[in-house]
């Protein structure tokens, strides 16, 4: 995965730039040193390898044969939503982990290093992304057991794979943002719920987005949970012929969408994670 | 380490911060010369560490300049941050990780690379005595173990210019020798230092010069014999057994006294300020002996720190407490 560092002008003044090797190096340093807290707290790892596959056989058994999708079987149209709502969740480990280290200090520390100014928080959402690549492998064999299966190409399917990871890193930083300007770990964790279930629901992850009413369809079709869903059903071969094509744009593009979409959040959130970085104390 | 010897290592003019209605700064003025020690003295809430905290780029002033080691605070800050190690008030090491991995990983920071980096780590464990704990998780150390790691964390790369906040508080008297100890030999090496305390006797004890502030002002700085003789000099005491010869005895001690002294009858003791140390101790004994006055205790005082500290903010210093310290900022801001 490519990171997007972002080296702001005034990092290092005349004569104190940060060239991109070592900016790269620093957010080496700092993501080698999450992967291993990764490691030495076995309870977070547990919650994200367990909670995919609760999800799965949650969303198959109990909903799976109540709710009729034509043409397919609902359990096939569930796993991208959920695969989608999975990895979203997992974005937001990164506000968790970014409060942490303000609360706890070591920020003073990095801070008061000639490091790049940027690398503590690419390093961390570039190592955020195991914990998706993770749930994700966790997932899609939770799903195969289940019925689940890739109808498309192998190619096309890690695309789909790909895209998801995708848009967990540009949530990342999002979640990058909110740590810096809430530095409280409970804060974060609750003010994630209040944000990511109105997200997934209103959108087309466990139910088709015509179904919804009104204002809540349009919501739903220009959410971008939604595109990177139909994106996913769409390069898992998880849409059946014969179902109707999507009305709004960004389903009908959800690929194009996503990646626009996933582009203008980091282009936005990275440069002011980085900037409120600077100016945050941690007292 | 690059610049003139004349050059000072650390020049701040003018520092000024507020926090919301709390003026946490208010136009500081500091000079430490390179290779010598500045102690920061000063009460809960005077700015001790928002000082730290300006000099090390952490916060931004709202006013004022600084040079750290020939770097511009404001338009070189990458420089001044190559050039500096700091161990700020609160202990900043990752609990999850060994205290081998902290020191590696600021050292990698310090872009030392990756050799070089776990060499000096292996080398400051040995030298903060943290050898057996290196491979231990943070999380298990004591607190003046974490203290310790935290400086060796300021150490990593031998910066020329180490700014420590409150180094030993939290220490045991061996740990905090011991460390006093460290100081001096970075010191000989040519390190600046600027030093925040609570402890006098640290001051007294490490620094060459002292700045005394209380509420984000110098209110007094130089040396410690400076600072302690603008209190007064050294005064005789001296307490008789007999309360019937306080009055002989003042009068011995009125031969020698260079200026006013002061009895409290019900100790029996006098105080007299003097000129000439043990000499004239000898001399008043000998007389107090010769008329037959009896004394129960006598000696030599010099001032400490203490009383430099109690004569310049009117309040004595408080050993730090969280919670003591609130209540302490709320009355001054009221
Ligand atoms: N981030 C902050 N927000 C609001 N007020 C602050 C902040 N940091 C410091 N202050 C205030 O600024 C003043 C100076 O604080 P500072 O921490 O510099 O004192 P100090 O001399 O280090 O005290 P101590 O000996 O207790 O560590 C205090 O009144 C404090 O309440
Ligand atoms: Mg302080």
């Amino acid at each position: 995965m490519s990171q997007t560092a972002i080296e702001p002008t005034t990092a290092g003044g005349a004569g104190g730039r940060i060239s991109w090797r070592d900016t790269l190096s620093d957010i080496g340093v700092i993501a080698h040193r999450n992967v291993i807290k990764i490691t030495r707290v076995p309870e977070v790892l547990v919650f994200v390898l367990l909670s995919p596959i609760m999800f799965v056989l949650l969303f198959a058994y109990v909903f799976g044969n109540s709710i009729d999708i034509p043409g397919t079987t609902y359990r096939e149209f569930l796993i991208a939503g959920i695969f989608a709502q999975t990895v979203l969740f997992g974005a937001t480990f990164t506000g968790a982990g970014i409060a942490e280290d303000m609360q706890k200090g070591i920020i003073d520390r990095f801070k008061s290093l000639p490091m790049s100014r940027s690398a503590v928080l690419a390093g961390r959402t570039a190592s955020d992304v195991i914990y998706n690549v993770l749930s994700v492998a966790i997932m899609a064999l939770t799903g195969l057991a289940v019925g689940w299966r890739i109808r498309g190409s192998i190619l096309e399917a890690v695309g789909g794979f790909a895209l998801l990871l995708l848009f967990a890193y540009a949530i990342s930083w999002v979640m990058a943002w909110v740590a810096l300007l809430v530095p409280s770990v409970e804060v974060i964790n609750n003010a994630s719920f209040m944000v990511i279930f109105p997200l997934t629901f209103v959108a087309n992850t466990f139910v088709p987005a015509e179904d919804l009413p009104g204002p809540l369809q349009t919501f739903a079709e220009w959410n971008p949970v939604s595109a990177v869903t139909q994106a996913a059903r769409e390069l898992f071969g998880n849409i059946p012929p014969g179902t109707p094509e999507p009305t709004a744009w960004s389903l009908q593009n959800p690929v194009l969408y996503t990646l626009i979409w996933v582009v203008i959040t980091v282009a936005v959130f990275a440069p002011l994670s980085v900037s409120r970085y600077q100016r945050s104390s941690t007292r | 380490m690059h610049q003139t010897t004349a050059a000072p290592a650390i020049v701040a003019t003018g520092l000024r911060k507020r926090f919301g209605d709390v003026v946490a700064l208010d136009g500081l003025d500091l000079t430490v010369p390179e290779g010598s020690v500045l102690g920061l003295l000063g009460p809960n809430g005077a700015g001790k560490t928002t000082a730290v905290s300006i000099l090390t780029t952490l916060l931004e002033p709202d006013e004022g300049s600084a040079t750290i080691a020939g770097a511009d605070l404001r338009t070189q800050p990458g420089e001044v941050r190559r050039r500096i190690g700091l161990s700020g008030q609160f202990a900043a090491v990752d609990e999850v990780l060994t205290g081998r991995e902290n020191l590696v990983m600021i050292g990698r920071l310090y872009r030392l690379g990756r050799t070089r980096s776990k060499q000096r780590a292996a080398e400051l464990l040995e030298r903060f005595d943290l050898s057996d704990a290196g491979d231990r998780p943070v999380k298990t150390y004591s607190g003046g173990m974490r203290r310790r790691l935290d400086l060796a964390g300021a150490l990593v790369a031998e910066p020329p210019v180490l700014f420590l906040d409150e180094p030993t508080t939290g220490l045991d008297p061996r740990s905090r020798i011991e460390l006093w100890g460290v100081i001096r030999e970075l010191v000989s090496r040519g390190a600046t230092l600027l030093l925040t305390t609570q402890y006098l006797e640290e001051a007294d004890q490490l620094a060459d010069d002292i700045v005394v502030i209380d509420h984000g002002r110098a209110i007094a700085s130089g040396t410690a014999d400076q600072l302690k003789a603008q209190v007064g000099g050294e005064r005789i005491e001296l307490v008789v057994a007999d309360a019937a010869r306080l009055d002989d005895a003042h009068q011995v001690l009125a031969a020698h006294a260079t200026g006013d002294i002061e009895v409290q009858v019900p100790a029996r003791a006098l105080q007299a300020p003097i000129d000439g140390g043990v000499d004239v101790l000898t001399d008043v004994l000998q007389e107090l002996r010769h008329r037959q006055i009896e004394i129960s205790d006598v000696g030599i005082r010099r001032p400490t720190l203490d009383d430099v500290f109690l004569t310049l903010t009117g309040h004595v210093a408080e050993e730090p407490d969280d919670d003591a310290q609130r209540t302490d900022r709320a009355e001054v801001t009221a």
